[in-house]
């Protein structure tokens, strides 16, 4: 593989260059009282990939709102390539538990409509081939014409990758991506997931609930407590990329897998 | 010997799917069928003169005033100036009530002092019979066409309204959050995803809007001034001419169904990314 050398503690920011920075972010809403974010601190290196994995309402859907630039914070910084986020950028590429492609678009017009959005119309269509090398990257060659509700689930996911990928973003918030796939289709996904990300070098966060998705695909999981949410440890995950589904019967994987499960238990929230 | 020796042979069916004799015939056949059925029944009562002529005429003498309406519209005759006005009524209210309607839906289900303030105003007037607005519509506007427009445009508003307001609440969390995230105005938001995310729910409110603009237009009308087949089927009721009332009704009843099918077509053609995008049309 092509894809640089990466040790496990790239996500740690030992090594590699840092690309997203999350100093002291807090997050409380006033109106209700709610402290929903306590103090997190994060570094994305460039190329890792990072999991963040806790219980419902501890604030993950709140931590990524404010990394996406749509929540601001009440206390902290956000960091993306050395400049402040303050209000989504194009250099953040986000996607969602559903693709949320629109059916009156062709699967190419719903994957250039970020550059339709912030450039018009004529920026839209000059990624006409863009958007084609980007379909043949995730294995939907020639699906450029075909309308949305002709696709499966994951075809669909994969479109939202291409959607995602457009804008060229730095990083990549990822929300539960595959969560609404079946098991088989997921897994899948997932180690599809992987080659894209290391073909790309791309910066990845993933928000999930499934402890063996977060450790097969992660450099980094986080584990988050429940509210006020912040992160109570970050597990290293020292297995060789590329990842196999092979290595989820690994003993060390079930290492991982137990540590992050014991870490969720003892919070008593599971 | 084991349990299965007769694998060779084809089991006996003794339980299969039966499919029922509606499932069989055409829906043309069925249509026609119960058409037929029905103008028997009616030949039937007509028949045994349980019921007085002047009340209910008989089919054939409806079929021949039916023909005789036909060709004063197709002549040019005094009918067809008064469908024509008819029309004109109609295609201004309705003109009138969707861009009223739609304006106001999205004043509701795009804004909060539209949700909060001008909602409840809405459902309260909504709520009234509005045909009984007609006297105040005749004493504002005259007895010229302008009250019949009012009147039509004041019905038909109200279901544009609530089916645009109700579509602009389709777009879900998701695809909220992805317009967000891809920086766009709320310009955008609304043209580019909630709108034609909201288009079936509009269309509902349309096609129940074109049907309320003609019940207006003819209420109008009745109430007074008209010129229009309204007026027309008031003179033939007066005159006791029921076979005329009854062929006056079934040229209106057209002029409703093409309204209505237009909507139906228009609805095809830019909601054809939706399931539902064919009811009310006949066939697929």
């Amino acid at each position: 593989m092509n894809a640089p050398q990466r040790s496990a503690f790239d996500g740690a920011g030992l090594a590699g260059r840092p690309v997203y920075e999350l100093r002291g972010v807090a997050k409380s809403y006033a109106r209700r009282s709610i402290h929903a974010l306590d103090r997190v601190d994060l570094t994305l290196t460039e190329g890792s990939f990072s999991s963040v994995i806790g219980p419902s309402g501890c604030g993950k859907s709140t931590l990524l709102k404010i990394m996406a630039g749509v929540l601001p914070p009440t206390e902290g910084s956000v960091y993306l390539e050395g400049t402040p986020v303050t209000g989504t950028r194009r250099d953040i590429g986000m996607m969602f538990q559903q693709a949320t492609l629109f059916p009156w678009r062709t699967t190419l017009e719903n994957i250039v409509l970020p550059i339709e959005i912030r450039d018009g119309k004529k920026a839209a269509r000059a990624m006409h081939d863009e958007a084609r090398a980007l379909l043949d990257l995730v294995g939907l060659k020639g699906f450029d014409a075909v309308r949305p509700n002709e696709l499966s689930g994951g075809m669909a996911q994969r479109a939202a990758i291409c959607r995602m990928l457009i804008t060229k973003p730095a990083v990549l918030l990822l929300d539960e991506p595959f969560s609404a796939l079946d098991e088989l289709s997921r897994d899948f996904m997932n180690m599809e997931l992987q080659r894209i990300c290391m073909e790309r070098n791309a910066t990845a966060f993933l928000v999930t609930h499934s402890i063996p998705e977060a450790v097969i695909l992660s450099d980094t999981v986080y584990v988050m407590s429940p509210r006020p949410g912040s992160f109570v440890e970050a597990i290293k995950i020292d297995l060789p990329r590329p990842r196999t589904l092979d290595m989820m019967t690994d003993p060390k994987f079930g290492e991982y897998v137990r540590r992050i499960r014991a870490r969720l238990d003892k919070g008593a929230f599971l | 010997m084991t349990a299965i020796d007769n694998t060779d042979q084809r089991p006996e069916t003794i339980w299969s799917e039966h499919v029922s004799f509606m499932d069989r015939i055409p829906r043309t056949i069925a249509m026609a069928g119960l058409l037929v059925g029905f103008v028997a029944l009616w030949q039937l009562i007509y028949t045994i003169g349980v019921v007085s002529p002047i009340i209910l005429p008989g089919p054939w003498e409806t079929g021949a005033d039916i023909v005789f309406v036909g060709k004063n519209l197709l002549s040019g005759g005094y009918m067809l100036t008064a469908l024509w006005i008819t029309i004109k009524e109609v295609i201004f209210g309705f003109a009138i009530a969707i861009t009223i309607g739609f304006l106001l839906g999205v004043l509701v289900g795009e804004t909060t002092f539209g949700e909060r303030a001008v909602l409840p105003y809405l459902v309260a007037i909504d709520t009234m019979p509005k045909v009984a607005f007609a006297p105040l519509f005749l004493a504002w506007l005259g007895f010229g066409i302008a009250s019949k427009v009012a009147l039509a445009a004041f019905i038909a508003t109200f279901p544009i309204v609530v089916g645009t307001a109700a579509g602009l609440y389709v777009a879900d969390e998701n695809a909220r959050m992805l317009f967000k995230t891809m920086g766009a105005s709320r310009f955008q938001t609304l043209f580019k995803m909630k709108l034609p995310l909201g288009l079936p729910q509009i269309f509902t409110g349309l096609k129940i809007a074109a049907v309320g603009v003609m019940a207006g237009a003819i209420t109008g009308e009745f109430l007074g001034g008209g010129k229009g087949f309204g007026e027309l089927i008031r003179v033939a009721s007066s005159q006791l001419n029921t076979p005329r009332v009854f062929s006056l009704i079934i040229f209106l009843s057209l002029l409703g169904l093409t309204l209505f099918w237009s909507v139906v077509w228009l609805e095809k053609k830019l909601v054809f990314w939706h399931k539902s995008s064919v009811s009310g049309g006949i066939g697929t």
